[in-house]
């Protein structure tokens, strides 16, 4: 579904504090897989997401999505096959219009005609169903702007918004992390269940070790800008969260120095 | 009586105008200075038209002349990536060539002779037609903008005004959607132009001068009384805003000792002095919190 091949990303470029964020990387998704993306600080994690996205260009190498060439596609074309939810709660979201009217942007964007009236009556129904889904209430405070709504809830909108139309790809950078233990645990139960029941082929940041290596079906670690381990199936489901600091320090001679991730092992 | 009657008309008339400000103000959040333009292309292209012996024509005229500024400015912010501020400003300038020019090289042009819209309304005389027509057209105004801003294409706008970070990320082009929004708020504004042209019986290039703050105290008057809640209400506050910026300005020219010179003076300060208000209200929430801290300690 998406790959990557031999991507370059290097910021600064010929000045002092030239940085190397990309560094020969490749990966390769198949269809439907759910990969969890652990990491140091500053190990290229995010870079990877903005780079699938577009926010900038790679200085080499090249992006594919379900067979297209997608390395020097514009953002927003990408964005119209590609989820992404942020951390911050406040990104996803338009905070002075309502639930509804969020959501009819994220599912007529590729439907609609400019000039029909939006949400459509059939659009409501449809909403209201898929927000029934997360338990939290949200389907009887459809014309509550979003703006009122707390982080966790703001955040199962964000994944609603992204899912509704579903994409080719869904890229979650961190997305529980600004919020507290429960609603974060409710959050990821959500976004078990939507990726699930729509079969969609996911990465997902966090920094949260536990949850990396039984969330979904395969978890890679990145360090430098290109990915150190790689591990699926029976290897990772053996595989301890110690496991992984030592595997760590062995092949980097160095501590993983992930503050938060240390905090919650 | 003469003085509600007129405040009503002219209030109508300029409630065009607020609509297409609110809609650069607080849809998407940028004060647009093509305001003070595409106002006086509207009067002037209205002017121009209807001394040709076309009042009809000069109304759809105007709003595509303002439309075109409008797009002018899109395109510099957008594409050109100039300051949303300065790209008005250029705009602006640019256009005071373009007004003087369609009004063949002077600031004025009378129609006194002309036909205009007002004297052709059947059933009606001139001076109802001057009470009815400035209501059926901001009404009309009304109705379309709400209904435009409840279309998907709408909604695009509204969230670009609202979160831009999260538009950009998804599939929506937010320059187009920037690009459209301006066009739409500087073809009412020249609308408003156009009217007050033909209202009058004259147009003056600089009766544009100051109105943005015209239309910002209209928009933000209304505001005022009716709170920020939707934008269909930010709309309907808009046009009832003009109305009452109207009558204040009716009364204040009549019973202040303020010559009527000084009215674009007091319009900038009640606008300063609404915008204001956030800070004003901060400024004496710290004061009082201060003052109760030192009695708890």
């Amino acid at each position: 579904m998406l790959e990557i091949r031999n991507a370059v990303k290097v910021f600064e470029k010929g000045t002092p504090v030239e940085h190397t964020a990309l560094n020969h990387l490749n990966l390769s998704l198949q269809d439907g897989e759910f990969v969890t993306v652990i990491g140091s600080n500053g190990a290229g994690k995010t870079t990877l997401f903005n780079a699938v996205c577009g926010t900038f260009l790679l200085n080499a190498g090249r992006i594919f999505l379900d067979g297209q060439d997608i390395t020097y596609m514009p953002e927003h074309k990408r964005a119209s096959m590609i989820g992404r939810v942020f951390q911050d709660p406040m990104k996803g979201t338009a905070p002075n219009m309502t639930i509804e009217e969020n959501l009819s942007l994220a599912h007529s964007r590729s439907t609609a005609r400019a000039l029909s009236i939006a949400p459509g009556k059939k659009e409501l129904g449809l909403f209201r169903d898929r927000l029934a889904e997360f338990n939290m209430g949200l389907e009887n405070r459809m014309k509550t702007k979003v703006g009122l709504l707390s982080g966790g809830q703001r955040q199962a909108v964000t994944l609603l918004m992204c899912t509704i139309v579903p994409p080719k790809l869904l890229l979650l950078d961190e997305h529980t992390a600004a919020l507290d233990p429960a609603t974060a645990e409710k959050v990821m139960e959500i976004t078990r269940s939507t990726v699930e029941n729509y079969h969609l082929t996911t990465m997902m940041i966090t920094h949260n070790i536990t949850q990396a290596l039984t969330t979904g079906t395969r978890t890679i670690m990145m360090d430098e800008g290109d990915i150190l381990f790689d591990m699926s199936g029976t290897e990772r489901e053996r595989t301890s969260v110690d496991d992984l600091m030592r595997m760590y320090s062995v092949s980097r001679h160095k501590e993983l120095d992930n503050d938060r991730m240390l905090l919650e092992k | 009586m003469k003085l509600l009657i007129d405040s009503l008309q002219l209030g109508f008339l300029y409630g065009v105008l607020a609509l297409g400000i609110y809609i650069s103000f607080r849809i998407l959040a940028v004060p647009d200075l093509t305001t003070e333009g595409s106002f006086a292309f509207g009067l002037s292209v209205s002017a121009a038209v209807t001394s040709l012996g076309h009042p009809l024509l000069a109304l759809p005229a105007a709003m595509l002349a303002g439309a075109a500024a409008g797009a002018v400015t899109g395109f510099l912010q957008t594409r050109w990536k100039i300051h949303p501020i300065l790209s008005g400003i250029i705009t602006m300038s640019g256009l005071y060539s373009v007004n003087l020019s369609v009004l063949g090289g002077s600031p004025n042009l009378t129609l006194v002779r002309a036909n205009t819209v007002f004297k052709m309304v059947p059933f009606l005389s001139k001076n109802d037609a001057k009470t009815v027509l400035p209501v059926v057209f901001a009404l009309a105004a009304l109705a379309a903008v709400i209904w435009f801003f409840h279309t998907h294409i709408g909604m695009c706008i509204r969230a670009v005004g609202d979160n831009e970070d999260m538009v950009r990320a998804s599939s929506i082009h937010t320059g187009f959607c920037k690009v459209i929004a301006f066009c739409v708020s500087n073809g009412l504004i020249a609308l408003s132009g156009a009217l007050v042209a033909q209202y009058q019986g004259y147009a003056d290039i600089s009766s544009s001068t100051g109105i943005l703050v015209v239309g910002l105290a209209s928009v933000i008057i209304g505001e005022a009384l009716f709170g920020r809640r939707s934008v269909t209400l930010g709309f309907i506050s808009s046009v009832a805003g003009s109305l009452i910026y109207r009558y204040i300005i009716a009364l204040a020219t009549r019973y202040s000792p303020l010559p009527a010179h000084m009215l674009r003076l007091v319009s900038a300060v009640i606008v300063a002095l609404a915008l204001a208000l956030p800070a004003l209200r901060e400024h004496v929430e710290t004061a009082r919190l201060r003052k109760g801290g030192g009695q708890d300690a």
